[in-house]
C-alpha cells in the first residue's frame, strides 16, 4: 500500500480499478487470464515483441536516412532492449505464475525498471525513463492492437490517473464508468479541478510524481476529501474506504433531501443560494440541488480550445440553453470573460511574455484592451436578457475608473443593439466581482456604480496574502479564514448595506460550510457555490438563528491568526452539523 | 561455465556517463559469447547480457565498474566487453 497526498478538489471517495493514461491514453484491458489460456498469452506476448523489435528496427533505418546515424541508433538501442530475453524471461514468468495477461505483465516489469530509475534523484536518469516508456508503448501496441481503447469509450467502471488531463478531456469524462481521478499535476483553482466539480466525481491532483508506481487494472482509492490517492490499498484501509463510501452515500440522499425545504434561519431570515456554473448543461445541477438560480456563470468555456473567439451567436446559444433550462424566473448572473493573457495564446494581442501574469493583462483589463471581443460578449448578454432574468457582472475590477470604461461600453452596445432595433432589458442589472483587495478597500465608492457585488474569494485571498497556493512553499499563507480577508469581507458588506445592494460570495468560501455561520453572521444573505455543496450550506443555514452567527461572526473577527478563526470556524461547525468531520 | 571468474575494474570516464547507446552495445557484445557476464557496480550485480539491465544501471562518471567473466571464451569475451566500455565517445555523440 501506498499514500499520496495531493490537492483535494472534488469531494467523494472512489475505489476501483485504475486506468493509467499516458499521452496516447492507452489502457490497459484486462489484469489477469484463465490458467488454461497461459500459453496462447504466450505466444501472443512473443509474436508481439518480435514485431516490436522489426519495427523498432525499421525505424532506426527511417531515422537513421532521414537524420543520420547518431539519432538512428537510439532506436537501435531500443530495439536491443526490446528483444532483451531478460524481459521476455521476467515477463513470461509472470503470465506463467501470476496468470497476468501478457499486456499487464508487460507494463508491471517496465515499470519495475523505471521505478528502479526514478528513485535515484538524477537526471542522467531521468531522461531515460522516458526510453522505456517508448518501448512499452511500442510493445503495447503490438499486443492491444485493435483492443486499444480510447477514454471516452469505456466498457467498464475505471479510475483514470494521468500526469495531466486537459479541461476537454475531464470535461469528456464519462461519468458513468469514470468514477474519479487523480494526476500528477494541476493546482485548486487550475480548470481541471473546477471540471471535476462539475462532474462531481471525487477528485484529487497536483500529487506530483505516481504514474510510474501504477499499472493499469491496480486497486486505487481516490479520497477526495482529504486529497489522497492510495496505490494497493491494504484489506484494512479498503474496508475503511468502503464503508465511509456507503456512510456518504446515505448522508447525500439525507441532504438530496433538504432540497425542497427552504434555506431559511431557525429565526426566519431567508438566504439565497445560487449555484455556480461553467457548462450550460449544468443548470441541470443548479435545479437538482434546490439552487434559486445562476450566481456565477462563468463563460470562459466559450473561449478556451478554440482557434478563432466566440461568435455573438455562440455566446447566445450556450445563454439560452441555461435559460431555457432556468425559466424566466430565476436570476442567472452572467461574468464577462475572466481569463488572463497568458491562457488566450496565440490569437490575442498576448504575444508577449507576461512575467507576472496574475498581476498582469487579464481578465476586464484584457477586455478593455479587445473590445470587439468584449462587445460581443455584452451584445449577446444584453439579447438574452429579453427572455429571462439575466445579470451582468465585471470581473477583477481593481478601479472606480476602471468599472466606469466598462459601463461606458455596456451603453454604447446598449445604444447600438436600440438603433437595430434588437430587443434587450434596457434595466440590465451590472454588478462587480469584488476580488481585488483595492476593490474591496473602495467598495463604498464602487457601491454607487452598480447593482449588485459578488465577492471572488478565491481571488480575493490571493491577491490579499500575496500567496499563490499552488505553490506549496507559501500556499500555507493562503487562508480564507485570515483576519485581513475577514475585514475586506466585512467592509464590502458595509458599504453594500450602506448603498442598498445586494451582496453575493462566489468562490470555494461560499460552498464550505465551514464558513456559512461565519458569513451570515456578517451579513451576507446570498451564496453562490458549486451545486454539490448546496444541500450541505443549506443544512447549517437551516440549523442556525442570525443571532448566533452574529456572535460567531463577532468572536472570529475578534481573533488575530488565520490558524484561530480556523479552528474556532470548525468547532463552530462541527457543533452544529457533525456528520461533516467524523 | 567453471572456474574463477575472470574480472577486470572500468571507470567510466564519459562525462555524461555510461548512456544509452554504449549500454545496449556492451549487452550486445555480451550475448555474442558463450561466457557468462555480469557487472558489478558498488556490490549489485547486473546482467550484463540484458540490455535493459544495462541501461536501467547508474552509471555517472567516475563509477567504477567490475565486469566479471565466467566460460570458456572467458578472455576473448573480457578484451571485447572493455573495449566497449573504454571506447571513447563519438566526436558527433548527441545523445
Amino acid at each position: 500500500m501506498e499514500i499520496k497526498r495531493g490537492i483535494a478538489v472534488s469531494p467523494g471517495v472512489a475505489i476501483g480499478p485504475a486506468l493509467v493514461l499516458d499521452t496516447e491514453g492507452f489502457r490497459i484491458p484486462q489484469r489477469f487470464i484463465h490458467p488454461e489460456e497461459v500459453a496462447g498469452e504466450v505466444d501472443r506476448l512473443k509474436r508481439a515483441l518480435a514485431a516490436a523489435a522489426a519495427q523498432t528496427r525499421d525505424t532506426q533505418k527511417a531515422v537513421t536516412d532521414k537524420l543520420g546515424g547518431q539519432y538512428g541508433a537510439i532506436f537501435g538501442s531500443h530495439a536491443l532492449m526490446i528483444a532483451d530475453p531478460g524481459l521476455a524471461r521476467e515477463v513470461e514468468g509472470l503470465i506463467r505464475e501470476q496468470h497476468y495477461t501478457a499486456e499487464y505483465a508487460v507494463s508491471r516489469v517496465i515499470r519495475r525498471y523505471a521505478k528502479a530509475m526514478e528513485s535515484i534523484d538524477d537526471s542522467y536518469l531521468a531522461g531515460r525513463v522516458s526510453d522505456l516508456f517508448d518501448i512499452e508503448k511500442r510493445i503495447l501496441t503490438n499486443l492491444l492492437g485493435q483492443r486499444r481503447e480510447q477514454i471516452r469509450h469505456l466498457s467498464q467502471s475505471v479510475i483514470v490517473l494521468a500526469h495531466d488531463l486537459t479541461p476537454s478531456e475531464t470535461a469528456t469524462l464519462d461519468t458513468s464508468r469514470v468514477h474519479g481521478f487523480a494526476t500528477e499535476a494541476g493546482g485548486r483553482t487550475s480548470h481541471t479541478a473546477i471540471v471535476a466539480g462539475v462532474l462531481e466525481i471525487p477528485a484529487v491532483v497536483g500529487l506530483g510524481k505516481f504514474v510510474t508506481d501504477v499499472s493499469g487494472g491496480d486497486l486505487v482509492i481516490v479520497d477526495g476529501n482529504r486529497g489522497l490517492l492510495i496505490l494497493d490499498p491494504d484489506e484494512e484501509t479498503l474496508a475503511r474506504y468502503e464503508k465511509t463510501r456507503s456512510q456518504m452515500k446515505s448522508f447525500e440522499s439525507g441532504l438530496n433531501e433538504l432540497r425542497d425545504l427552504p434555506a431559511v434561519t431557525r429565526d426566519g431570515v431567508h438566504v439565497a443560494l445560487l449555484g455556480n456554473i461553467e457548462f450550460p448543461h449544468e443548470s441541470a445541477h443548479c435545479l437538482e440541488r434546490g439552487a434559486e438560480g445562476v450566481g456565477l456563470y462563468r463563460t470562459e468555456f466559450l473561449y478556451l480550445d478554440k482557434q478563432a473567439d466566440p461568435t455573438e451567436a455562440e455566446h447566445l446559444d450556450a445563454y439560452m440553453t441555461v435559460l431555457r433550462a432556468l425559466g424566466p424566473k430565476r436570476p442567472v448572473v452572467i461574468r464577462t470573460l475572466d481569463l488572463g493573457a497568458d491562457k488566450f495564446l496565440p490569437r490575442s494581442e498576448a504575444g508577449h511574455h507576461e512575467r507576472n501574469p496574475f498581476l498582469g493583462l487579464r481578465s476586464v483589463r484584457l477586455c478593455l484592451r479587445n473590445l470587439t471581443l468584449f462587445k460581443t460578449q455584452m451584445r449577446a448578454i444584453l439579447r438574452a436578457s429579453a427572455v429571462g432574468d439575466v445579470r451582468l457582472m465585471f470581473p477583477m475590477i481593481s478601479t472606480v475608473l476602471e468599472l466606469r470604461q466598462c459601463k461606458m461600453i455596456l451603453a454604447e452596445v446598449k445604444e447600438d443593439l436600440e438603433y437595430e432595433g434588437i430587443a434587450f432589458n434596457p434595466d440590465l442589472p451590472v454588478g462587480t466581482m469584488i476580488e481585488v483587495p483595492s476593490a474591496a478597500i473602495l467598495a463604498e465608492q464602487l457601491a454607487r456604480e452598480v447593482d449588485f457585488f459578488s465577492i471572488g474569494t478565491n481571488d480575493l485571498v490571493q491577491y490579499t496574502l500575496a500567496a499563490d497556493r499552488n505553490n506549496e512553499a507559501v500556499a500555507s499563507l493562503y487562508n480564507p479564514c485570515d483576519p485581513a480577508v475577514l475585514r475586506l469581507i466585512d467592509n464590502v458588506v458595509r458599504a453594500g448595506r450602506k448603498a442598498e445592494i445586494s451582496v453575493n460570495v462566489c468562490g470555494e468560501m461560499s460552498g464550505d460550510p465551514q464558513y456559512t455561520m461565519l458569513l451570515l453572521g456578517l451579513g451576507i444573505r446570498q451564496l453562490s457555490a458549486t451545486p454539490h455543496n448546496l444541500p450541505e450550506v443549506k443544512r447549517i443555514i437551516r440549523s442556525v438563528t442570525v443571532e448566533e452567527t452574529v456572535a460567531v461572526a463577532q468572536e472570529a473577527m475578534r481573533l488575530e491568526t488565520a490558524r484561530d478563526v480556523n479552528n474556532y470556524l470548525r468547532e463552530q461547525t462541527r457543533r452544529i452539523l457533525p456528520e461533516v468531520w467524523n | 561455465m567453471s572456474g574463477e571468474p575472470l574480472t577486470k575494474t572500468v571507470v567510466i570516464t564519459n562525462p555524461r556517463g555510461l548512456h544509452l547507446r554504449p549500454a545496449t552495445k556492451f549487452a550486445q557484445v555480451a550475448m555474442g559469447f558463450q561466457s557468462n557476464v555480469q557487472v558489478v557496480r558498488q556490490g549489485e550485480a547486473f546482467d550484463g547480457k540484458s540490455p535493459l539491465a544495462m541501461v536501467s544501471m547508474f552509471a555517472p562518471e567516475g563509477t567504477e565498474l567490475t565486469i566479471e567473466v565466467t566460460g570458456p571464451d572467458a578472455r576473448e569475451a573480457l578484451d571485447a566487453l572493455v573495449a566497449v566500455l573504454e571506447a571513447p565517445p563519438p566526436p558527433e555523440d548527441e545523445e
